[in-house]
């Protein structure tokens, strides 16, 4: 049996199935997009966030 | 392609062509003039004197955009063009790029210029406290910073108006009662809010750096009144604030030199941020829109070219033509 065939027979079958993949697999693709374009925004941002400065001040406090 | 014209077509132009004299047989023996005829054709048009006109309204329209000018017609100025303020330089901000937030160390650094320079003249009337925390300072630190000033706050439960220390939930103290106030302290002159003065000026924050940075001398013949400063920036050119920022003014609780480019360079930046608080989640989420898009756009045109290539590549038998 062919990966489509199964994947229709998993996945789109029965309409019930179908619209909670496509609802959890919405949810897991923002999730994870929005981790992605934050990881590389934080790399390319490097140290200038106020996440990269936040502890100079914050163990200053506690000083 | 001819199959799809109406079926007398043919037949009808072969006739005009038996039909015609002699005279045009000769023209179509000759080897040029079929070319030239049509360019000729071309040059009388319409369409040729309106693309001519459009393509010279269109350059001349240009160079003024570009240079001011008139194309050769040459001009003698009485005035220097300072005189209604220079262009401010491009500078290299650190969020200058389309992906790039704030520096905010600069930020936190730029604060401490606005209060301990700005502040005693100008106010920040919508920025709170709050707006601090996470941004450039820790909640305990703003907490300390706001309790320091007193607003008045009430009525309390004898009617009476009192004192109270700041919270973070105050807006940043005026350092003026009032417009009328503020106008008496500067001679006339009205200090601008600078909470949106980033959006609020031509140029942004290179005009604001290029001002506070671009006093001088006034250039020989031009006469300032008492009270006004020079600066080649400021439309009009005098400006009734002084410069403010000389080397070493502030001491940077960071290390960072306090050089008067410096100090420009942090109070721009936090004026910035006071115009533009959203400015980094815009940019993230264009990026993440750019991104969004663009690939959306991709799988619409993929399902375009899918479902048309059933249209675009059938081939129509001509079976059935009468004739």
């Amino acid at each position: 049996m062919s990966i489509a065939n199964t994947f229709y027979n998993v996945f789109v079958k029965r309409n019930s199935v179908y619209v909670t993949t496509i609802f959890a697999g919405a949810f897991a693709f923002g999730v994870g997009f929005d981790l992605g374009v934050t990881s590389f925004w934080d790399r390319w941002n490097q140290g200038k966030q106020w996440k990269d400065i936040r502890h100079k001040y914050v163990e200053a406090e506690s000083d | 392609m001819l199959s799809r014209l109406p079926q007398g077509a043919l037949k009808n132009a072969a006739r005009n062509v038996n039909a015609s004299r002699s005279a045009v047989r000769a023209r179509f023996a000759s080897t040029t003039s079929g070319s030239s005829s049509a360019f000729q054709t071309f040059l009388n048009s319409r369409a040729a004197l309106a693309s001519a006109t459009l393509a010279t309204v269109g350059s001349v329209a240009w160079y003024a955009h570009l240079y001011g000018s008139l194309p050769f017609f040459p001009e003698v100025h009485a005035n220097s063009p300072a005189e209604e303020g220079l262009h401010p330089p491009q500078y290299p901000w650190s969020h200058k790029g389309l992906l790039d937030s704030f520096d905010h160390a600069s930020i936190r650094r730029g604060y401490q210029v606005y209060r301990e320079v700005c502040a005693a003249c100008h106010s920040l009337d919508r920025i709170a406290w709050r707006n601090l925390v996470g941004v450039s300072h820790t909640a305990d630190e703003v907490k300390v910073m706001a309790e320091e000033v007193e607003y008045e706050d009430g009525p309390n439960d004898q009617g009476e108006m009192f004192q109270r220390p700041g919270k973070l939930s105050d807006y940043m103290p005026p350092p003026y009662p009032n417009e009328e106030a503020a106008r008496s302290s500067n001679g006339g002159a009205l200090p601008p809010d600078l909470s949106l003065i980033v959006k609020a000026r031509h140029g942004g924050p290179d005009y604001i750096f290029a001002l506070l940075t671009g006093y001088t001398e006034p250039p020989a013949g031009f006469e300032i009144r008492d009270g006004m400063n020079y600066n080649a920036y400021f439309p009009g050119n005098a400006i009734s604030m002084a410069r403010v920022l000389f080397d070493g003014l502030v001491e940077y609780e960071d290390g960072t030199s306090a050089t008067t480019s410096q100090m420009a360079k942090d109070v721009v930046t936090f004026l910035n941020w006071a115009a533009e608080p959203e400015h980094d989640e815009r940019k993230k989420a264009g990026l993440k829109a750019v991104i969004l898009f663009s690939a959306l756009t991709a799988i619409s045109l993929y399902v375009k070219r899918y479902k048309w290539s059933y249209i675009k590549s059938r081939k129509i038998r001509k079976c059935c033509l009468v004739d």
